[in-house]
């Protein structure tokens, strides 16, 4: 304690900042199966340990090893939790009463509620929003749909990561207040009703199944031409894309039962074939 | 079509990085539509790889990576798929089933590499042990590195044979029904990606805006921008008006009711 009395406060600088900023985007880099994105948080606070903790020093062995312990969350949802760690640690650097089990106890404590909001906003609503904007755009051959896609997803994502470590650097522990309120509810609700309509209307129009299988053909007395009646004309009466909405609710309590995504694709190539074999798809 | 030696360096670099946005999931550099893009750009046909890319994405489009469950690898069925569409002059159809099954090995391998990084986990440790903050780094990045491999050293093994009679012939055999069938299939299994992204979200009072997305698209002509911006607007007068997020006005309700007090105060609580 005297010798930080000596050489002053110990403070994280807007660099710091920065560049753990910079590292938070190599979070899941090292995900493995044992702690997930453990060595990842921990080499994202590198540049503050390395400020507060002098080098051959107890603490900073003490502090690697902290970081190092289980951590998992949505990468991005990860921000604000860096941005707390490094307000704790700094006040510990600087001799407050804060221990391991209180910083681990932050983390863990914060990980799950935040990739419970960070799933369905970035990969249910943002991320298909997106992409399905770029990939419509694409099926041209435009440039434009991988760019839109690229700059327009990273834009979001980058602001959000600075942000994120920015406030929760200056909240502290005190973010756990902010969290109680109903903000994140309301984020994650309408991100889910956002993305749900945009599901649904993407199940009309960006699918395509065509069956011309022919039920009847009559000739029309007046004009003399052939009506020909075929199952896909029948449903488009009813309404267009009914075959597309079936096939997702199936999808939906496939995958609910657990049948891998990949099966449940390779069984649509086998009825596509088997279709178009029999002369019953287009 | 004969891929020129500084080609094979730029489908290698471009493979690096996809392999590398695989795992980060950050700069989505793994998605079809970046993926396919680039390795278009590098043989010299970037137009069928945006095309490839924009078909796949829709395909991948609920493709994630949940918690500690992972997801099948657009990163090594874009690269490898548009190589053997641009390179072994296949149809884009052809493309997009042969992108399936290398998902499913893109994930095996990503299982595989995810388990080899316990390793270096450990070896983190250890370096905690002594103190050794660029060591850590080092582990961190190796591991990054071999993520990266796992995607390069397929895409370069497929590039240095694409060329050759034997994968041509092979590519060349597979008959039309198949193709035919494929190209039908394709503008179905989109609703399997659409399935994991409304499955992650359901919340049976929700679904009500799933059907009015569903019936706005049936009977109009809007594009995607209109209808974001509808389901934006939805979302948004959703939230101002439900009365759970409006408790302040809850409050304000005639006090008689006794039932309704109750409901309030274990809100408030």
């Amino acid at each position: 304690m005297s010798t930080e009395m000596t050489t002053g406060q110990k403070k994280l600088t807007k660099k710091d900042l920065f560049w753990v900023f910079v590292r938070s985007n190599f979070l899941q880099g090292s995900w493995n199966f044992e702690r997930m994105q453990a060595l990842g948080f921990a080499f994202g606070m590198t540049p503050a340990i390395r400020r507060l903790y002098p080098k051959g020093s107890e603490e900073r062995k003490q502090a690697m090893k902290r970081h190092n312990e289980f951590f998992n969350t949505h990468p991005f949802m990860a921000a604000p939790i860096v941005g707390v760690t490094l307000a704790m640690e700094e006040e510990r650097a600087n001799g407050a009463e804060i221990d391991d089990a209180a910083i681990n106890g932050i983390k863990v404590g914060l990980m799950g509620p935040l990739a419970g909001v960070g799933d369905p906003i970035f990969w249910g609503t943002l991320r298909p929003v997106f992409a399905a904007l770029g990939a419509s755009i694409a099926l041209s051959g435009s440039i434009l749909g991988p760019l839109l896609f690229f700059i327009l997803f990273n834009a979001v994502r980058l602001g959000m990561r600075w942000w994120g470590v920015s406030y929760g650097y200056r909240k502290g522990s005190d973010i756990v207040s902010d969290m109680a309120g109903n903000v994140l509810q309301k984020l994650t609700e309408g991100a889910s009703i956002l993305g749900l309509f945009v599901m649904g209307a993407l199940v009309n129009k960006w699918t395509k199944v065509n069956i011309p299988f022919v039920i009847s053909k009559v000739k029309n007395p007046t004009t003399g031409k052939t009506d020909i009646t075929t199952v896909q004309s029948v449903l488009d009466q009813l309404m267009p894309g009914l075959v597309p909405l079936a096939l997702t609710f199936l999808c939906m309590w496939l995958l609910r039962k657990k049948v891998n995504p990949l099966v449940i694709i390779l069984g649509f190539f086998a009825v596509g074939i088997l279709g178009y074999w029999a002369n019953i798809l287009r | 079509m004969d891929i020129s030696g500084v080609q094979i360096v730029l489908i290698f670099i471009v493979a690096c990085i996809s392999g590398m946005g695989s795992i980060l999931d950050e700069f989505q550099t793994h998605r079809p539509l970046i993926a396919c893009t680039l390795i278009g750009l590098v043989l010299g046909d970037m137009k069928t790889g945006i095309i490839i890319g924009g078909t796949l994405e829709m395909i991948a489009l609920g493709w994630m990576n949940i918690g500690a469950a992972v997801a099948p690898d657009a990163a090594l069925a874009s690269i490898i798929s548009t190589i053997l569409v641009v390179a072994g002059h296949q149809q884009i159809g052809a493309g997009i089933a042969l992108a399936i099954p290398l998902a499913a090995a893109g994930q095996v391998l990503t299982i595989l590499v995810r388990t080899i990084t316990v390793g270096f986990q450990h070896g983190a440790d250890r370096a905690a042990k002594e103190g050794n903050l660029r060591m850590m780094d080092w582990l961190h990045m190796s591991a990054l590195l071999l993520q990266a491999m796992r995607i390069a050293i397929p895409a370069l093994v497929v590039a240095l044979t694409v060329g050759t009679s034997a994968v041509r012939n092979m590519l060349d055999a597979i008959p039309e029904v198949v193709t035919g069938g494929l190209n039908v299939a394709g503008g179905m299994i989109v609703v399997v990606g659409y399935a994991m992204v409304i499955n992650m979200m359901r919340a049976g009072y929700l679904m009500p805006f799933f059907f009015l997305g569903f019936v706005v698209a049936a009977f109009t002509n809007f594009n995607l921008v209109a209808l974001g911006v509808i389901g934006l607007v939805l979302a948004l007068i959703f939230i101002q008006l439900h009365p759970k997020y409006n408790t302040q006005y809850a409050a304000a309700a005639p006090a008689g009711d006794s039932g309704l007090d109750d409901d309030l105060d274990d809100e408030l609580d």
